[in-house]
């Protein structure tokens, strides 16, 4: 691994003191995404701040009726976390879909949020990649771009957005909680995560100085319709290829209110407000689902070996708005897709 | 000591070595590391607990696992010197007074190793596992062990061994 300071954080306020003196340093919570690409020459910060004794480790009830998880939350115990469970089923499933027990009990959810892409090409130092390197260009839209991105893609990247639990988030609607030298700031999901564009080596909306110190939930949980769908090459241990989470607020077998999120697929959760409207009203059908798929999907743009992403992306929606509007949810033990 | 560690940037600390204490397997030790030794190499190469196993060195196979503070974690992607305090328990520190625990034991009675590369990460993930008391079922077991890879695919074997010993308890 290559060579750095170490330092601690003593708090919020000292951490954002110490990222902000030094253009080269990096925070470290989990550690689980920052040390591997140090480990591949990929990130090389000088110095790490270890911001893991600060005190962003509780889960509490907001004002409103919704959740205020710290940044140093592991995602295990938010997973298993009773509020979590309760009224938020499709994040705890979401984490529990994603990486392994021992992995979830380090990763933080602030590191989750910011945890970067498995492209091959960004791991592969000897490739060019606009990602690591602007300007070098982006080896895979030629290249091998199996689990690369079919929404939202530029000529300058075509990466997705790795994370499980980020999917359940964008369709909560949850808001960003961060610090910076300037003060405190809220940012919604949607705006949390960036398109590539031309400039795909930031992969968030995240100032360098800042750092995020809680993931705020509104009330609203969808904890009786829900579901999180995961399709990947493995049954567990594996990234999506495709991943759809869904929360729809039913009236009989009428739908009142739909949200679904895509993850697998593009730079970030992806949603589509159109897709959503043309479910809101309507009754809870297959012809409906496609429908919705069918909008989701309209600008979705295959490269040469991830094309088959956009019919798996389609069945994936159906098969997950199905799940959700029957209440019965995937389980993430047994892996059979009811 | 390590605990009283600069925590801002006047009082930087220079790339050398820090000191960093550890309950190891129930014992307290005290070693110097640079800050980018990671905690399995740490238990390998300063402490000598050569059992705690290198796989892939990226958190892709779970020959690494240790407990800490009674949770099990992938001992390649976190720094020695960030669990300064903590207590770690590797494969070396389950057998007392020369007797097996009863993973281990389990492990021996289901046959649940061929060349036994996995299997220390095996067991500690195994002793998590029970901790956590999520996983009932075997479809629970399979999907809370997934983080351990077998390459002799000795899954079954595993499975039953855990069993053995949730029956037990
Ligand atoms: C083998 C393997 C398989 C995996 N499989 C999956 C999977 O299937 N699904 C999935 O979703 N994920 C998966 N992951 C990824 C895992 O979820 C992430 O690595 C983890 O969530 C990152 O969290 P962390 O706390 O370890 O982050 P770290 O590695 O500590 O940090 C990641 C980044 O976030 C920054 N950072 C951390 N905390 C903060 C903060 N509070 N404020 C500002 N910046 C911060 C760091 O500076 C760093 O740049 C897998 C990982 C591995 C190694
Ligand atoms: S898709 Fe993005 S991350 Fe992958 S090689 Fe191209 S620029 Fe790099
Ligand atoms: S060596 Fe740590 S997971 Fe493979
Ligand atoms: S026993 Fe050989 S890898 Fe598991």
């Amino acid at each position: 691994m290559i060579n750095f300071q170490y330092t601690r954080a003593s708090d919020v306020s000292d951490a954002v003191r110490q990222i902000a003196a030094d253009p080269t340093a990096k925070f470290i919570a989990g550690g689980t995404n920052l040390l591997d690409l140090m480990k591949e020459d990929v990130e090389h910060p000088t110095r790490l701040i270890d911001i893991t004794r600060l005190p962003l480790t509780k889960v509490e009830e907001t004002a409103t009726g919704g959740l205020r998880i710290g940044a140093l939350v592991p995602n295990s115990d938010l997973a298993w976390h009773a509020a979590i469970t309760q009224r938020y089923p499709v994040l705890a499933s979401a984490i529990l879909a994603g990486a392994s027990a021992q992995l979830r009990n380090m990763a933080s959810t602030g590191g989750n949020l910011l945890q970067r892409t498995r492209c091959f090409y960004f791991y592969d130092t000897a490739t060019p990649c606009n990602k690591r390197e602007l300007g070098s260009g982006c080896s895979a839209i030629k290249g091998i771009n199996r689990i690369n991105a079919i929404l939202g893609t530029s000529d300058a990247c075509i990466a997705t957005h790795p994370s499980d639990m980020c999917v359940a988030l964008a369709v909560l609607e949850a808001r960003i909680h961060v610090a910076g030298p300037g003060g405190e700031r809220i940012v919604p999901f949607a705006d949390f995560h960036r398109l590539p564009g031309e400039t795909p080596e930031q992969d968030t909306n995240l100032d360098a100085n800042e750092i995020v110190t809680a993931v705020e939930l509104p009330a609203e949980g969808f904890a009786r319709n829900y579901t999180y769908l995961k399709i990947r090459d493995r049954l567990s241990y594996a990234f999506a290829l495709v991943s759809v989470a869904v929360g729809l607020e039913m009236d009989g077998t009428t739908i009142r209110q739909a949200r679904f999120a895509l993850g697998g697929v593009a730079h970030k959760p992806w949603r589509d407000p159109s897709a959503e409207a043309a479910l809101n009203g309507q009754v809870a059908s297959p012809e409906n689902f496609r429908r919705a798929a069918d909008l989701a999907l309209r600008d979705a743009k295959g490269f040469e070996h991830n094309a088959f992403k956009i019919e798996l992306a389609r069945r994936t929606i159906v098969r997950a708005l199905t799940q959700a509007s029957r209440g019965t949810p995937q389980s993430q033990s047994n892996k059979k897709i009811a | 000591m390590a605990r009283a560690l600069a925590t801002t940037q006047t009082t930087l600390l220079p790339p050398g070595k820090i000191s960093v204490e550890l309950v190891v397997n129930g014992v307290e030790t005290k070693f110097d590391v640079a800050p980018w030794t990671t905690l399995l190499d740490a238990l390998r190469e300063r402490l000598d607990l050569t059992g705690t196993k290198k796989g892939c060195d990226h958190g892709q196979c779970g020959a690494c696992t240790v407990l800490v503070d009674g949770r099990r974690i992938n001992s390649c992607l976190t720094l020695a010197v960030m669990k300064d305090g903590a207590k770690v328990t590797t494969i070396e520190g389950l057998a007392t007074d020369g007797a097996l625990h009863p993973m281990q034991q389990a492990f021996i009675d289901h046959d649940a190793f061929q060349c036994g590369y996995c299997t220390p990460g095996q067991i500690c993930s195994a002793m998590g596992l029970i901790a956590e008391g999520k996983a009932k079922t075997p479809d629970e077991i399979r999907e809370m062990m997934s983080g351990n890879i077998c390459r002799c695919a000795a899954y079954p074997n595993i499975v039953a061994a855990i069993q053995q010993v949730m029956g037990a308890s």
